[in-house]
């Protein structure tokens, strides 16, 4: 057990991937000397040489298209997307090939690439910095998609993902990148398991990635008004432990979904449909979304209206309890 | 023939049999095809009278509703069969959907070639067996699967190199450019094997260069050549050079195998609307094929034993194409995920149950 931040967890997950197989190898674009501008991936080429990790030109579809090669020939990649708006260019790659290949060869050809994007905002930064781009690729066959809130699943999930023989996008928090955590190297899950981060009865708060701790804080913030919340963190987004998140609804009989990710179309539309669907006759009220809005990522003076917080996230937990709230008002 | 269509050519193409079938001698290549003695000659006819009817059967077959669509390679057979003979079994292919000529040549079985265009699978053979991975349709996106095949080859340390087969559409996608960048970088063991056939469907090849294609590459510190793409002896020649240096440590290479669509782009197109006939009756003086029945002077006891080959692996193509049968329903939850998604299995389920509510 050591204490560790997520960045630096993800970097020792990488470095026991690196040590455990020899196929593994890192592509990314200043992922070697600098180590990544998150520094995840720190001291890890002085350590394995450029040979494993791999400097990129700056072109993603180049990076995406050479780790499939890569993949014909046997290695295991793990590619390192600088910026979660930057991985646009490297879309037809990853939903044409990565994601296909597999299916298309009858299972010939597998794909086993790991494709780490730092995603989300909160972190004051400009255009294309602060985006959550998950649904796409949630949404695309082929794929599967995680993403870890805390320094051990960081360090658990990346080791997971090198091992899984799919292709899995590994979304990293990057506003909690310096968060602080126990990591013990030896724990594991299955990958795709749900996590229940905090037990409640009254009202099921559904989240992943960054909005983990932004909701286990409201769960706090309700227990004092005497509402008990259970956040479960998906940590899989393809496909979804439902039956963590069913047994959890069944039990409170409300759920908020909340992600930073706009709301049309995004997860929390899939999330509440299956719900519906699997829980309906548990439901008490129907499911409620905080979501990014339908809108480009704002600039960073308005991001914080943009960002789910805490109220928003109690606002609607409210709402399925049919409190007075935000909609209904005081008079209600 | 049109002259503002096709991009200028300031590169003599590399030729070492004329359209008339008159040997070119040429101080440079000449010693690359020296083992190439009549017979083996006769042997690379063989092959693209096959090639050759194999197309044109599959083109029947699509015309009769057997095929949903077919792309005919007709007038790129000496480029595919050139190149693709110049390869060791343990190189490693990556093509676009026109190539099956070179498929041909890495032994990939006839009914192989149908099954995708047939829809009785999304492709046709097992990559690993052939050395040859099955066709991209993104254009373009194979040259850096190629480029990356060839990264890791060197990892292995291995002296097998990979050949990325795209047209000349292709070069204007960002994914070719960038493979050339990056084999560049990486000195992979590479092949760029571009075949100009003038047409990226109705679109001229002048629209997507204005310089001949071969130009851009010595830009990314890639060494090129133009081929006459319908001389068979000159397209082994160079594709030999360029495999040679990939192996030897040298990096990528650039070939534009200059070469024309003589048919369509696929059997749902229609080249009568945008092909100048007057070019393409141009191009017909320059069949790959009669060339070479000029320079072999062949025995019509020759021809005919090639000819009965020919019709021969046709009707076997027939045969085994209209004989495949449809895949059972519920194959299309398989293979998605090499590992268990419990998304999709519930999903198989459900439709299984459904489907079985009509058995009963």
């Amino acid at each position: 057990m050591s204490e560790l931040t997520l960045s630096k967890a993800l970097g020792s997950g990488l470095r026991r991937a690196l040590a455990d197989d020899d196929r593994v190898v890192l592509m990314g674009e200043d992922i070697g000397t600098l180590g990544g501008v998150f520094r995840v991936t720190d001291g890890l080429q002085a350590e394995f040489g450029t040979d494993r990790v791999m400097d990129m030109p700056l072109a993603e579809s180049g990076i995406i298209g050479m780790a499939v090669g890569l993949a014909f020939r046997g290695f295991r990649p793990v590619v390192e997307i600088q910026f979660d708006g930057f991985i646009y260019p490297g879309f037809d790659q990853i939903v044409a090939q990565v994601a296909k290949l597999h299916a298309r060869t009858g299972g010939k050809v597998r794909m086993p690439l790991t494709i780490r994007v730092p995603y989300g905002g909160g972190i004051g930064a400009v255009e294309h910095h602060s985006e959550s781009p998950e649904a796409y690729f949630a949404h695309t066959a082929g794929l599967r998609v995680v993403t870890c809130a805390t320094p051990q699943d960081a360090h658990t999930m990346i080791r997971q993902a090198i091992a899984c023989d799919d292709p899995v996008l590994f979304f990293e928090p990057k506003r909690r990148y310096w968060t602080k955590g126990e990591v013990d190297e030896g724990y594991d899950f299955p990958l795709g398991k749900a996590r229940v981060a905090r037990e409640g009865t009254d009202v099921t708060l559904l989240t992943y990635g960054p909005l983990v701790p932004t909701a286990l804080d409201a769960a706090v913030a309700a227990s004092d008004e005497g509402i008990s919340i259970e956040v479960v963190d998906l940590r899989s987004l393809s496909p979804v432990d439902y039956e963590t998140v069913e047994a959890s609804v069944r039990k409170t009989g409300r759920v908020v979904i909340t992600h930073e990710a706009a709301e049309f179309g995004g997860m929390g539309a899939e999330l509440a449909a299956a719900i519906t669907d699997r829980c309906f006759f548990h439901l008490e009220a129907a499911p409620e979304r905080v979501a990014g809005f339908d809108i480009p990522y704002p600039p960073a003076r308005l991001e914080e209206h943009f960002l789910p917080d805490l109220d928003r996230m109690l606002d609607a937990v409210d709402r399925v309890l049919g409190r007075t709230n935000s909609l209904t008002g005081w008079t209600a | 023939m049109s002259t503002t269509l096709t991009a200028r050519t300031t590169l003599d193409p590399v030729q070492l049999i004329d359209p008339h079938g008159v040997r070119q001698g040429d101080e440079h290549y000449d010693p690359l095809v020296a083992d190439i003695t009549d017979a083996r000659l006769t042997a690379l006819y063989e092959d693209m009278v096959i090639v050759r009817r194999i197309d044109t059967e599959a083109t029947a077959l699509q015309r009769q509703g057997e095929l949903g669509l077919w792309p005919p390679l007709l007038g790129q057979e000496a480029a595919q069969v050139g190149s693709a003979r110049a390869l060791r079994a343990d190189d490693f292919v990556f093509s676009s959907y026109r190539e099956n000529g070179v498929a041909y040549c890495r032994v990939v079985e006839l009914v192989d070639l149908a099954r995708a265009w047939r829809g009785t699978a999304a492709s046709g053979w097992d990559p690993f067996s052939v050395n040859m991975a099955t066709p991209a349709v993104i254009i373009g996106a194979q040259t850096l699967h190629a480029t990356g095949y060839a990264v890791g080859c060197v990892k292995d340390g291995v002296d097998s190199v990979s050949v990325a087969y795209f047209g000349d559409g292709a070069t204007s996608q960002g994914d070719v450019n960038e493979a050339m960048v990056f084999a560049a970088s990486f000195h992979a063991p590479v092949v760029f094997f571009c075949q100009n056939n003038q047409w990226a469907i109705s679109e001229p090849v002048g629209l997507q260069a204005v310089r001949p294609i071969a130009d851009r590459a010595p830009g990314f510190g890639i060494p090129s050549v133009r081929v006459d793409g319908n001389d068979v002896l000159a397209v082994t020649a160079v594709t030999r050079e360029a495999v040679e240096r990939a192996r030897s440590g040298g990096g990528p290479s650039f070939i534009e195998a200059v070469t024309y669509r003589m048919g369509p782009h696929t059997t749902s197109d229609d080249p009568t609307r945008y092909v100048d006939p007057l070019q393409r009756e141009e191009w017909a003086g320059r069949d790959p094929l009669a060339r070479l029945e000029a320079y072999l002077g062949l025995s019509e006891s020759e021809q005919q034993r090639i000819a009965a080959r020919a019709d021969e692996a046709a009707h076997k193509f027939r045969t085994a194409c209209t004989s495949l049968v449809d895949p059972e329903p519920l194959s299309l939850f398989d293979h998605v995920y090499a590992t268990p998604h419990s998304g999709l299995a519930r999903q198989r389920s459900r439709y299984a149950a459904y489907l079985e509510g009509f058995e009963s």
